[in-house]
């Protein structure tokens, strides 16, 4: 028996329970023995383990080195944000469903407001500045959200520099969301009917000198990787799964367009005005990990195209309205910044206090209650950077849901795990998950 | 390796947030020295967290025996109570897009961390705005006309 402290046997209903802490495996292998035991070691890696991307338990049995069984154990970061937001008024569940994804907040709320639109029936009415900041946002979000994913799926496998050089660049997506929204993460600025507050003074011109940074960052990346032989070959070949694979699983994202499929929302399905932009969608041929990467980092430049587009959209809509027109819905405020801090602006308190009783009306029952939405069901998904993101919306009439599910593509994607890991190598598993790119907050929830 | 480095100094170099960054909250006074907060509690309605506790009370405009009154605010009630839990605070800022006299505002400082718990419920006066030169401590009468003047933005106050 081993006398190492962290390393003891422990006796329970299942079996023996060995805590491995390295350098052990001989003692280990000897206090196994002959017998059952000996053939068949199930390793626990996780729920804390820094490879795993956050807290996801891989249940692997293995055989040597080559795993025969892969399974996962979620929940971890369960935390029931779907039977708070039945609680919640519509307008309130913009700041619980921005919590779920986190690495892609304004994909969740997105997809959750252009539901409740739906359901509203107003979704001609949203002001033409508005969608094209939400199409902005998205598209920054888009590429920090890649930039993570290559991030820590370069740090897993060793490569320290792909990581600090890619949060290094998701900083300036961050920096440019808390001088837009005045948050870094979980912004809750899509409202239902547009968005929170206007662009402040010069967020287009910091977007502009950000995409000509960009395009000199982005070429780093390719630099470092696409040729680099030890990078191939962790990445190629693994974690395959093709076409008919992701059809049966349910993949959406990079991981389908890795097959060569050019499956995305945005042209199958365009939402927000996206039909209008010019943009390709990125597919590889491989279907591997490789492939993912590339897919990802490809798309990263197609996003900066959009996001072109969408600035010079902006610079001439100077001033137009970013909220829906009719007052029973408008979120009613608007926000200034003075010596005091932010608050809302004197001419609003003006108006709401001193000269409209119509206008305090609304601004009361809105924020206490909420609007009424007619009862029904929607569903309009969008493209999240990890595949179809999609809310489903039921209303039954009242000021809030009465029902809202997520479509996770995380959760979806992550199915295919076992598939993807099973007959590799325990070092395959991290690069396969980490070319899923699952973000535990969308999958748990 | 022979790029500037991208590292900031913290704490010794503090770089500013974005003028919207959503902060500590604070409570607003008018120029002469009443609250802005009225008691309506919108704020903690708007709440999606439950963090914000308002228990209004009305203001008092009789004179007592030391020729004091019991007015607080610029309206007819004022916050009696007012705390902000920053343990269930997401920082969303709904509170101060529903305050409809600009009472409840967000300043930019971000250092709030602490080492207990009940620190960390804000009450009233650790929110409330320092007096400034001109404003005089509550409870006073309303020096600069009726409510209707007061919210008309006769007064720029802080805002400016």
């Amino acid at each position: 028996m081993s006398t190492d402290f962290y390393a003891d046997a422990s006796d329970t209903a299942e079996g023996r329970v060995f805590t491995v802490t390295g350098q052990d495996w001989d003692e280990i292998a000897a206090d196994l023995g002959e017998g059952d035991a000996a053939e068949r070691i199930v390793v626990n890696m996780g729920p804390q383990h820094p490879s795993t991307h956050g807290v996801l338990r891989l249940i692997l049995e293995i055989e040597g080195e080559t795993v025969t069984e892969a399974r996962c154990g979620i929940g971890y970061l369960h935390t029931g944000i779907e039977k708070n937001m039945e609680f919640r008024s519509w307008t309130q569940g913009v700041t619980f469903c921005t919590r779920m994804d986190y690495l892609a907040p304004f994909f969740n709320e997105m997809t959750y407001v252009l539901g409740v639109e739906r359901l509203l029936d107003i979704e001609d009415q949203i002001p033409e500045k508005a969608q094209i900041m939400r199409v902005l946002l998205m598209e920054l979000n888009r590429i920090s959200s890649h930039l993570v994913c290559i991030a820590t799926g370069g740090m897993e496998i060793g490569a320290l520099t792909v990581m600090t050089i890619g949060f290094r660049e998701r900083e300036l997506v961050l920096d440019l969301f808390e001088l837009i929204t005045g948050l870094r993460m979980n912004h809750a600025f899509i409202r239902p009917g547009g968005v929170a507050q206007d662009l402040p003074p010069g967020a287009l011109d910091e977007i502009r000198s950000f995409v000509a940074l960009m395009k000199k960052r982005l070429p780093e990346y390719a630099a470092l990787c696409n040729a680099n032989p030890i990078f191939k070959a962790r990445l190629e070949n693994v974690g395959h799964l093709d076409l008919e694979g992701c059809m049966a699983l349910g993949l959406t994202g990079p991981v389908l367009r890795s097959t060569g499929y050019g499956y995305d929302l945005r042209k199958a399905q365009p939402y927000c005005g996206y039909e209008t932009y010019d943009f390709d969608v990125q597919t590889w041929d491989t279907a591997d990990s490789y492939g993912r990467f590339r897919v990802r980092l490809n798309e990263m430049h197609e996003s900066l195209k959009i996001i072109e587009q969408a600035a010079d959209r902006l610079a001439r809509l100077e001033g137009a309205p970013v909220m829906v027109a009719d007052k029973k819905i408008a979120w009613p405020s608007q926000l200034s910044i003075g010596s005091d801090g932010m608050g809302n602006s004197l001419d609003h308190i003006r108006h709401i206090m001193g000269e409209s009783m119509e206008a305090l009306i609304h601004h009361f029952k809105l924020v206490t209650e909420g609007f009424r939405v007619p009862a029904g069901q929607a569903y309009v998904p969008v493209e999240s950077p990890r595949g179809e993101l999609g809310a489903h919306v039921v209303s039954d009439g009242g000021t809030r849901p009465f029902r809202a599910h997520f479509r996770d593509p995380s959760f979806n994607n992550l199915q295919a795990m076992g598939l993807m890991s099973e007959g590799g190598q325990i070092a395959d598993v991290i690069v396969a998950i980490a070319s899923i790119d699952p973000v535990m907050g969308g999958v748990d929830r | 390796m022979f790029r500037k480095v991208v590292t900031e100094q913290y704490p010794k170099e503090k770089l500013p947030t974005a003028p919207r960054f959503h902060g500590r909250h604070q409570l607003n006074r008018w120029p002469d020295g009443l609250e802005k907060c009225v008691g309506c509690e919108l704020c903690a309605w708007a709440c999606p967290a439950d963090a914000i506790y308002v228990e209004g009370a009305e203001n008092d405009d009789s004179v007592g025996p030391d020729g004091e009154t019991g007015r607080y605010s610029a309206g007819e009630r004022y916050g009696r109570v007012y705390q902000i839990n920053y343990l269930r605070c997401i920082l969303c800022g709904l509170c101060i897009e529903a305050c409809p006299t600009r009472a409840l505002t967000m300043t930019n400082e971000y250092e709030l961390a602490d080492d207990s718990r009940a620190s960390l419920i804000y009450e009233k006066s650790d929110l409330l705005a320092p007096l400034l030169p001109g404003m005089e401590q509550p409870p006073h009468p309303m020096l600069l006309g009726n409510d209707d003047d007061y919210y008309r933005g006769e007064f720029k106050g802080a805002e400016q």
